[in-house]
């Protein structure tokens, strides 16, 4: 690409009036106060949460599908397609920082206000005598007795499944840009398996923690960081999976062509991202 | 591909040419539609917001209570600060960047436009949810636009809705500046590299660039809130290994930069509108771009300058003093380029002329208050008292809303084809000026005498420079309506046809296209000869090729 130039579509194309953002304002407006009201008490935001989410998911279908036909339709050049790069890359750039938020959570927890607490100083004394500070801390100053995760076990499984994935849907690209529609599809089928099973062993772990070794959310501030960081990530994973089950269903109907395939792309831009996460999460919140 | 997609094109636009009614504004995918739905958003919560002002100044007129109870004195400070920052001066900016960026680049829109509409259509829900939150029990989010635990975490529902809007006004920001990035880096017109664009573009850019990083880190801020509201995590309390002032790091990450989210797209307006009513290129254009970008790295790293009072070690606070005080080269970089593009220039003192420079003379003032504010010695004097209320709005309604008013008036005529009253214009300008400097230059004496902000009562001996301070804030405040006055009476003809460029010292691709300008523009590149004519008039390019 000739940066300095730019390309110019003759027609960069720009979508007629839509319905589907203020059908997802709507959605969101619902969601928001459904869940104020019924975290405050109040059953009926209940019924709130339920009609924003089915909102958002018919928004979702309505306004994927039209940018589907416009793909499909070739409405998209040249221009249209560097803007979705850009789109994409800045929005990716967005969610680091985002989990940039938890990990300085959570390397502050660790670094300043625990030693901070469990230190021999004034602060120590004045708020928790005898709490002696390491991480992580199995009984904090304020909350019940609960075991700690260990890397061994499901987190490394899930590091293996994560990296495979990766590698599987690598493959895939490699099969839609030579035009290999069978390493296309088995690559990217293997890759949402994989997520999936991931997804599941992330269940198992959050259960056998929660009911059987005493680790929920209201565990200080390790049960905290501990949720935070590895539920965002799984809802990530849970997105990425749904993505790229998406683009798994256009390859079969054929949507992509070896030139022409951002859509795909953009999942595995995301699901990138999401593994890269996942490698930080294992090495600072399990195994260190 | 090319003639399909330019088929796709025209079968998308014959239906839907000119939509009417509620669906054009509801359902638009038009820059200029959706740029004017932000303005009169931000209008619309900047009245808002302006009439909690007035409530607070008006229990302030003298000492005791007269019309508030304290809580709700309070959760008048706190929603009056949210409401201004995220509801007034950040959507009037991106409404600013809607209308203009397309029309200063040459591109036929923003480069996503269905996404563009849902940014701007998801601040009225986060609006209504604000506005809510008066009425739910507890009344709304109280603890300062700051949320601050462990205030936070104890408050009421009010507090909650405060939280979504925000997560509503974070989305909608971030959506926003992916778009306005994503236009610049890519729908440039042939012949317009990134250092030929207008400041104006070049400001929107880090802005939005700023946005995209910290909008997401408030998201996060404001969700472990709600997790420690409501389930059970200790992230910001000291019982379970967390720490109040996490909360405050994690915020001031945000906080800074988002001072200049608010002040990056000011500088840009007014260095569009200086050269133009000096007739002169702006001076020293490369700097001013590397003076912005330098701002933009500095502003990560200055946060605990916020955080001087919470017990921070004494190594930390000298080093976010010092970097702050460095991030007064930079602007004092701006300020010196923008008085050389008025030196020796034919100057005329048109109203947004005399808009930018009210600017730069109080925006200067606010900026040197800061300096004063970034001494950590002097800001533990000075610490949640008015000094530092006078600072922030000698920056943001001296620096951002004044650059807001200007370019207003500077475009107006873009945007309604009218000419606005000009004597009108001026008196609004002189009007503002003078009760804004009435309104928040005593409040400097107020916080040097020790008057602590955010209270509904206060000690007698700062009953003068109070009642002075809220006799400024009624008449600045109503003076407001006669801008409203004259957005409206240009809308409806004003003073007669604006031609295409009604500044003859405007060289700008927007001063290309008719007068108002029509619905689709640029929907072909402008020709590359007609951009590089407006470079050379801007002296962006040499005059010998
Ligand atoms: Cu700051």
């Amino acid at each position: 690409m000739n940066v300095e130039n730019g390309i110019h579509d003759a027609h960069y194309f720009v979508p007629h009036p839509s319905r589907w953002p203020i059908v997802g304002s709507i959605g969101l407006f619902s969601l928001a106060m459904g869940a104020a009201f019924s975290m405050n008490g109040f059953v009926a935001g209940q019924w709130g949460l339920l009609f924003g989410a089915l909102v958002i998911i018919w928004m979702l279908f309505g306004w994927f599908g039209d940018v589907v036909r416009e793909s499909v339709a070739g409405s998209y050049g040249q221009q249209v397609d560097h803007s979705f790069r850009w789109g994409m890359s800045w929005f990716i750039f967005s969610e680091v920082m985002f989990f940039a938020a938890f990990f300085g959570a959570l390397f502050y927890t660790r670094v300043l206000s625990v030693p901070e607490i469990g230190g021999t100083g004034f602060t120590n004394r004045l708020l928790w005598e005898g709490f002696s500070a390491h991480w992580p801390f199995a009984t904090g100053p304020e909350t019940t007795a609960y075991h700690t995760m260990e890397a061994d076990g499901i987190p490394a499984i899930n590091t293996m499944i994560l990296l495979t994935s990766g590698a599987t849907l690598t493959l895939a690209h490699w099969g839609l840009v030579a035009g290999n529609r069978t390493k296309l599809t088995l690559g990217l089928l293997a890759t949402v398996l994989l997520g999936t099973l991931f997804l599941c062993f992330q269940a198992y772990e959050y259960h056998h923690a929660w009911t059987e070794m005493a680790l929920t959310l209201n565990s200080g501030a390790y049960g905290a960081t501990f949720y935070m960081l590895t539920g965002f990530h799984g809802m990530h994973v849970l997105v990425g999976t749904i993505m790229l089950t998406v683009m798994l269903v256009r390859v079969l109907r054929g949507h992509f062509s070896a030139e022409h395939h951002f859509g795909f792309e953009a999942a595995a831009w995301y699901w990138h991202f999401v593994d890269v996460v996942w490698l930080l999460l294992f090495v600072f919140v399990y195994v260190l | 591909m090319t003639t399909l997609a330019h088929e796709a094109h025209h079968a998308g636009h014959d239906g839907h040419h000119a939509p009417a009614g509620w669906r054009r504004w509801v359902f638009a995918t038009n820059h200029k539609d959706i740029g004017t739905l932000y303005l009169w958003f931000s209008f619309a919560m900047f009245l808002t917001g302006g009439l909690m002002a007035l409530g607070i100044r008006a229990e302030l007129f003298k000492p005791g209570l007269q019309f508030w109870q304290p809580e709700f004195f309070n959760q008048l400070t706190t929603l009056h600060g949210v409401i201004m920052v995220f509801g007034a001066i950040m959507p009037a900016f991106t409404g600013l960047a809607n209308w203009q960026l397309p029309l200063m680049l040459g591109a036929p829109d923003m480069a996503f436009a269905r996404m563009n509409n849902w940014s701007f259509w998801l601040l009225p829900p986060a609006a209504l949810l604000l506005l809510i939150s008066f009425f739910v029990p507890g009344g709304a989010a109280a603890g300062g636009w700051t949320l601050y635990p462990p205030l936070s975490v104890k408050a009421g529902m009010g507090m909650d809705l405060a939280i979504f809007a925000i997560h509503l006004l974070g989305l909608s920001s971030i959506m926003g500046s992916i778009n306005i990035v994503t236009t610049i880096l890519n729908m440039r017109a042939p012949g317009m590299t990134l250092l030929k664009m207008p400041m104006f573009a070049w400001t929107t850019l880090i802005t939005a660039y700023l946005l995209i990083a910290v909008a997401p880190v408030l998201a996060g801020a404001v969700t472990m809130l709600l997790t420690d509201r409501h389930f059970g995590t200790h992230f910001f309390s000291a019982a379970g290994g967390g720490d109040p002032v996490l909360f405050q790091h994690i915020f001031w990450f945000f906080g800074h930069p988002e001072v200049y989210i608010m002040a990056l797209p000011a500088f840009g307006v007014v260095s569009q509108i200086i050269p133009t009513f000096s007739r002169k290129p702006l001076f020293g254009y490369v700097s001013m771009v590397y003076a912005t970008c330098s701002i933009a790295v500095l502003s990560f790293m200055v946060w605990a300058h916020h955080m001087f009072m919470v017990g921070l070690p004494l190594d930390a606070q000298l080093i976010f003093m010092f970097i702050t005080m460095l991030i007064s080269v930079p602007t004092g970089v701006k300020v010196f380029n923008w008085v050389a593009t008025m030196w020796q220039g034919s100057l005329t003192f048109e109203t947004p002329m005399l808009f930018a420079i009210g600017f730069v003379c109080l925006f200067t003032v606010g900026g040197f208050s800061g300096l004063v504010l970034s001494i950590a010695p002097i800001d533990t004097q000075m610490h949640d008292g008015y000094y530092v209320v006078a600072h922030f709005h000698y920056v943001l309604v001296a620096g951002a809303l004044f650059s807001l008013f200007g370019a207003t008036y500077y475009w107006l005529p873009k945007w309604t084809g009218y000419m606005y009253h000009e004597g009108r214009g001026k008196f609004h300008f002189w009007w503002s000026m003078i009760f804004f400097n009435v309104t928040f230059f005593p409040m400097h004496f107020l916080g040097l005498a020790g008057m602590p902000r955010r209270i509904p009562d206060y000690a007698l001996q700062f009953t003068d420079f109070n009642m002075i301070a809220s006799i400024g804030a009624f008449c600045f405040g109503f003076g407001q309506l006669l801008f409203l006055y004259n957005v409206i009476h240009t809308i409806k003809g004003g003073v007669g046809k604006a031609p295409a460029n009604p500044w003859e010292g405007a060289h700008t691709l927007e001063w290309e296209v008719p007068s108002p300008a029509p619905h689709h523009t640029w929907e072909t590149p402008p020709d590359e000869a007609l951009v590089r004519k407006g470079l050379r008039a801007q002296y962006l390019e040499g005059h010998d090729d």
